[in-house]
């Protein structure tokens, strides 16, 4: 792919899982570069929760292959587990210890103890920003605080790479807000950070983004070079009094490809920018009058549609 | 390794002394049980309401009458002349026992003839009607030789001669078998809750993501609660000497090696418990029944195993507390040496290490 750069952190080939007759990840390839953040969004159920689970050697994998810092998944899990962290979907300390008896637990079970021990316990705590609540029993601690601790508890044995399976789940944004500028120091620092998520926010935030949809891998690449499936002028906001109705009509439209309702606005994707223009009156001729339309550049989420609704045309 | 099976045990401790109703219970729960069962579970009938009819009025009829009174297991309840009486003491349950010395005994006796009593009994509990009947034939033949003696008839009687437990005391009897009920007990739940937890919480996902293997993880895990039963333990026997004056015949080293062993087993089947639970109201409800059952009716705790059908005595061989009840009365009641009980000692060593293999290898395929 990119030839001289170090070995990848993650190279994953045809990767498959399946449960019974459900296919939960289909024939999934790519790599991780070192040092990088690498996103996988996708809906719930999409296959993100079962491809790190194999990555971290939770369970075997049904075909294909997949090597983390060069250990094969299927044979080697026991040395990738002592080399990764891991942040589970599920909240991962015990709330009846407190911060620093969880801190060394987790530490203890990497095999951890003494002066290193309580080296990495005190970088935790001053990096999780935990240093007046050490004695604190978890439970007491607000979310975004618990999360922090929750990564730094899997950073302690200094992995090179560390999973993140939807580490923000319900914490709120101002939390997760601190909790990905935590994520850009450890990048910064040189870790490779394999984070999946379902908040579009969060993607825009990853060096490179993978899109998965019902077990399959739609797209991957920067943000800027995922959102460049547009043409300039292609995406268009529009506004309207009747959004439900103008969207019906809209779809009828020639050159029209793609509407999807963001509240009471609709984005439109168009097959050539000219057609935005004629958009209003088409828009007028339906009762749904006074329609604004103006350019815009697309989100994520367009993206993410367009690749959804492209790979579904294609199924079909 | 050593270092991470360290880390799971203390967390284990911690969370245990966070959670101090847990611990207590764990620690106290045998000696209360053991309270409970010791007085309510006693085979011995005290106290039984009795009724004597003296149609005789002689003072060899008093003298059995006396004798009954005297053993200290009858309270008299009611005296008469008129047997009509005792329709009416058993109907309405103010009696459970009656003895009838017809008129004629005393005349009888003195002429040596041979002459009978009535004992009445209640017999809707065959339990304690078989055990009142005991007591009767006792106390009737204690007084019947003096009877023959004073008329020069000498006679031989048979003078029972019972070893270990000399007054025959159920305490005695019961508390090796309640030590084991109550430890297997508590032990197999407690870790069976302790692991299922994990899963419940979703810790278990993230330790499984850690280099601990299934060995480290239940050894680290039942070790706590190894140290908190032989606590209850201790505790149980230290009641058991006090209220129920058992006291520990043999040495003190071997019953503490034997009882390691079989709270190994039980922890072992505590730990395969939990690879099928996945709740810890399941694990509850499997453990105690898996656990309970089996102890209190196949160890030969209450039912002797001899007098079992063959095809179940086979079966006991799987329920670990018979080897350590066995065991245990050897030691606590005889004072034996382990060449009496080694093969008992062997039966746990075998069962612990068998259960704790099958509970690694699911550990491990559930890993």
């Amino acid at each position: 792919m990119n030839g001289g750069s170090p070995q990848p952190a993650v190279v994953a080939r045809d990767l498959t899982r399946t449960f019974g007759p459900f296919v939960a990840v289909d024939r999934v390839s790519f790599e991780v570069r070192p040092g990088e953040i690498f996103g996988f969004l996708g809906s719930n159920g999409a296959g993100k929760t079962t491809t790190i689970r194999m990555l971290c050697g939770l369970l075997a994998p049904s075909s294909g292959s997949a090597s983390v810092l060069g250990f094969d998944v299927a044979t080697q899990a026991a040395e990738i587990k002592r080399r990764i962290g891991y942040m589970s979907q599920r909240f991962s300390l015990y709330n009846d210890l407190t911060v620093e008896e969880n801190l060394r637990f987790w530490g203890g079970a990497y095999g951890l103890f003494g002066a290193e021990m309580a080296g990495r316990a005190e970088w935790a705590v001053v990096t999780a920003d935990l240093e007046h609540s050490r004695h604190a029993l978890v439970r007491s601690l607000p979310g975004g605080y618990r999360q922090r601790l929750a990564l730094v508890a899997a950073l302690l044995h200094e992995p090179p790479i560390v999973f993140l399976d939807e580490p923000t789940g319900g914490v709120d944004p101002e939390a997760r807000r601190r909790f990905w500028d935590l994520i850009d120091e450890l990048a910064a620092a040189g870790k490779t950070v394999f984070v999946t998520t379902h908040y579009m926010d969060e993607a825009e935030r990853c060096h490179r983004v993978a899109l998965m949809h019902a077990g399959r891998l739609l797209a991957l690449d920067s943000v800027p070079d995922l959102k460049s499936v547009f043409p300039q002028g292609t995406v268009v906001e529009v506004t309207c009094g009747r959004p439900a109705q103008a969207m019906a009509r809209l779809e009828e439209l020639p050159g029209v490809v793609e509407v999807a309702l963001f509240g009471e606005r609709l984005h439109v994707v168009l097959g050539d920018p000219a057609v935005g223009a004629s958009l209003a009156r088409s828009l007028d001729a339906v009762g749904c009058e006074n329609a604004t339309v103006r350019a815009i550049s697309p989100s994520l989420e367009d993206v993410f549609i367009h690749v959804i609704a492209r790979a579904e045309g294609e199924a079909a | 390794m050593l270092r991470r099976t360290l880390a799971i045990a203390v967390k284990e401790l911690l969370q245990l002394r966070r959670d101090p109703r847990t611990a207590l219970t764990l620690l106290g729960m045998p000696m209360v049980m053991l309270l409970i069962y010791g007085y309510a579970l006693s085979f011995d009938v005290q106290h039984i309401r009795f009724a004597v009819v003296d149609q005789d009025g002689t003072r060899a009829s008093r003298d059995v009458a006396q004798a009954f009174l005297q053993s200290g297991y009858f309270d008299l309840v009611s005296q008469g002349r008129d047997p009509r009486v005792l329709d009416t003491l058993f109907d309405s349950g103010r009696v459970q026992a009656a003895l009838v010395i017809p008129s004629g005994y005393g005349v009888d006796l003195a002429a040596r003839r041979s002459t009978a009593l009535q004992f009445v009994l209640d017999g809707s509990d065959s339990q304690t009607a078989t055990t009142i009947l005991g007591y009767a034939r006792q106390i009737v033949g204690s007084v019947s030789p003096v009877i023959r003696k004073n008329a020069r008839d000498a006679a031989v009687a048979p003078v029972p001669l019972v070893w270990y437990n000399p007054d025959l005391s159920s305490a005695r009897f019961l508390v090796p078998g309640l030590l084991a009920f109550i430890l297997m007990v508590t032990s197999v739940i407690a870790t069976a809750l302790a692991v299922v937890r994990e899963k419940e919480r979703g810790t278990m996902e993230s330790l499984r993501a850690t280099p601990l293997v299934a060995i480290e993880l239940l050894i680290g895990k039942t070790l706590p609660y190894l140290l908190l039963a032989s606590g209850a333990a201790t505790g149980a026997l230290v009641i058991a000497r006090l209220l129920f004056d058992v006291h520990v015949r043999g040495s003190l080293v071997w019953l503490a090696a034997v009882t390691l062993l079989f709270l190994a087993a039980s922890l072992g089947w505590g730990v395969l418990v939990s690879t099928v639970a996945e709740t810890q109201q399941v694990a509850f409800q499997l453990g105690l029944l898996s656990s309970m059952l089996p102890t209190f009716i196949l160890s030969g705790f209450i039912f002797p195993i001899s007098s079992m059908p063959p095809a179940l005595q086979l079966i006991t061989h799987l329920v670990p507390a018979r080897y350590f009840l066995t065991a245990l009365r050897e030691i606590i009641l005889k004072g034996a040496g382990p060449e009496v009980w080694w093969n008992q000692a062997v039966g746990l060593l075998v069962y612990g290490a068998v259960v704790l293999a099958v509970a690694t290898a699911r550990t491990v395929r559930s890993l």
